[in-house]
């Protein structure tokens, strides 16, 4: 089995548009939450949202490549960019070689339903346009990014709902392990819209905690009372170990391992045992003890049953050994499809630069939180290893265990 | 609308939601290998003259549309037809 490594990282989200931005907002505990007055137009219960600036591609990217991307392939597109350059693979090296991708996307919504009304008020579909339909497939990005950047490996898109993003990771991993591809992008991405997020809203998975955005994501807090949509994306390019090395590559970090499962129970509320069997899955890939990870970054979105089901689970596997844990969702809120891979480059950042960003907005504790030992502030800590949750509706569950390269 | 009216939409929309140089556009020069145009670039040509000009075109019209002047022929045409 082959070694698989991380040689490059990018990220494009509501606490920073590169890399340096976040690490900063990071360290700093800065929360990117605000309000989408347009979601109160539209009878949104709750109006939080990450909040980020729309890209302007013209004049990097060609028309035709343009009116493919929906807003997340938009978001993608810049993340890979930056990724791609600190990897240092450019279109020479695409065309010689089969690099591939595979995204987590599980929606592209607000292209959907603009088709759908033009098809209503014009009763032509010719009037869609022809970026309508690569927009709107759910691998669009995908679809997209390998046409982009001409990349002739493998090619798809991973749908795991919130845990799309870690998937895409993992399934990464096992096809570069099994030696099967040398590189693989990989990562996730989110529109961040009200078309989007309506669906969630009824079902009152928000927090309406409105008077204080920044306060209303409060993983693991006594007083949490629902998730705060986000987004963006992330982009983490696996490569194996011979193919880093032959290209003189700098190394960011190991992949380890990675563990799934499904809880085979209720569609939205979640369980102990599933993410349990998926830590323990991911850990024992991995070939390391509980005792040997020094930081978690929870799946933990703030909702009220979500969080206290996952720190039943870290206590279960962790128990004694109480690693460090912070959801970083609480600054950036619930970044749904990308947040399997954004939680990576965070993670990566802490890991590159010695510390734990905090769970901010943590004030009590409850009975299940309580076992847990959270960053509350920034903690100057080292990490070599570290493992990283991620949770979904049909009760998939993604766990990846990465540390640093030795 | 006049004619220099319709003129200026066009090589407006040319110019900036197809990306054409300015010195592209001749009215004697072939819109077709100036432009090159795919089939999907040709769907998005309907787009934009339903939304400039109220009208739609079928893809087979543009077959007799040789160079810029007859494509602004074309869409003059059709609009006095419309206002007609």
């Amino acid at each position: 089995m082959r070694r698989v490594v991380i040689t490059g990282i990018g990220v494009y989200s509501c606490i920073g548009k590169n890399l340096k931005e976040v690490k900063e907002s990071l360290y700093q505990g800065k929360s990117g939450i605000g309000i989408d007055d347009l979601r109160t137009e539209m009878g949104f219960r709750s109006s939080l949202t990450g909040m980020l600036e729309k890209p302007v591609l013209k004049g990097k990217l060609g028309r035709r490549q343009r009116i493919g991307l929906a807003e997340e392939g938009e978001y993608a597109y810049l993340a890979t960019e930056e990724a791609l350059d600190m990897a240092g693979m450019e279109p020479d090296f695409f065309e010689k070689n089969h690099v591939g991708i595979l995204y987590g996307n599980d929606s592209s919504a607000k292209a959907v339903i603009e088709a759908i009304d033009t098809i209503r008020e014009k009763k032509d579909t010719t009037l869609l346009g022809s970026g309508s339909i690569f927009q709107s497939m759910n691998s669009t990005v995908t679809m997209n990014l390998a046409t982009i950047f001409g990349l002739k490996g493998v090619n798809f898109t991973i749908s795991g709902a919130c845990a799309s993003g870690s998937h895409s990771i993992g399934m990464g991993y096992l096809l570069i392990r099994s030696g099967l591809q040398e590189q693989i992008i990989c990562g996730g991405a989110q529109e961040v819209n009200g078309y989007a997020m309506g669906s969630f809203d009824g079902i009152r998975a928000f927090s309406t905690r409105m008077e204080t955005p920044t306060k209303a994501s409060r993983p693991f807090d006594k007083d949490r009372d629902g998730l705060v949509p986000s987004g963006g994306a992330a982009t983490v390019i696996l490569e194996s170990y011979e193919s880093a090395v032959k290209r003189g590559a700098s190394i960011l970090a190991e992949v380890f391992g990675y563990g799934f499962s499904s809880n085979g129970g209720h569609i939205s509320r979640p369980d102990v045992d599933g993410p349990v069997r998926s830590l323990s899955m991911a850990l024992e890939q991995a070939k390391i003890s509980a005792k040997e990870i020094d930081y978690i970054n929870a799946h933990a979105t703030s909702t009220p049953a979500g969080d206290g089901f996952e720190a039943q689970a870290l206590d279960k596997v962790f128990g004694e050994h109480r690693p460090w844990v912070s959801s970083t969702k609480s600054m950036t809120g619930h970044e749904c499809w990308m947040a399997g891979a954004s939680e990576i480059v965070y993670s990566l950042l802490m890991m590159q630069n010695d510390f734990i960003a905090p769970n901010i907005n943590f004030e009590t504790p409850d009975d299940d939180t309580a076992k847990l030992n959270l960053a509350v502030e920034t903690v100057n800590h080292n990490i070599d290893k570290f493992i990283s949750n991620s949770f979904g509706f049909g009760g998939t569950n993604s766990s990846l265990v990465i540390g640093k390269f030795k | 609308m006049q004619e220099s009216e319709i003129i200026n939409i066009i090589n407006d929309f040319l110019i900036d939601e197809f990306e054409v140089e300015e010195e592209v556009i001749q009215p004697d020069a072939n819109l077709h290998e100036s432009l090159d145009l795919d089939s999907l670039d040709y769907v998005d040509l309907i787009v934009v003259i339903e939304d400039k000009f109220g009208f739609k075109v079928q893809k087979e019209d543009f077959v007799d549309i040789a160079t810029f002047n007859d494509f602004y022929k074309y869409i003059a045409s059709k609009v006095m037809e419309k206002q007609a």
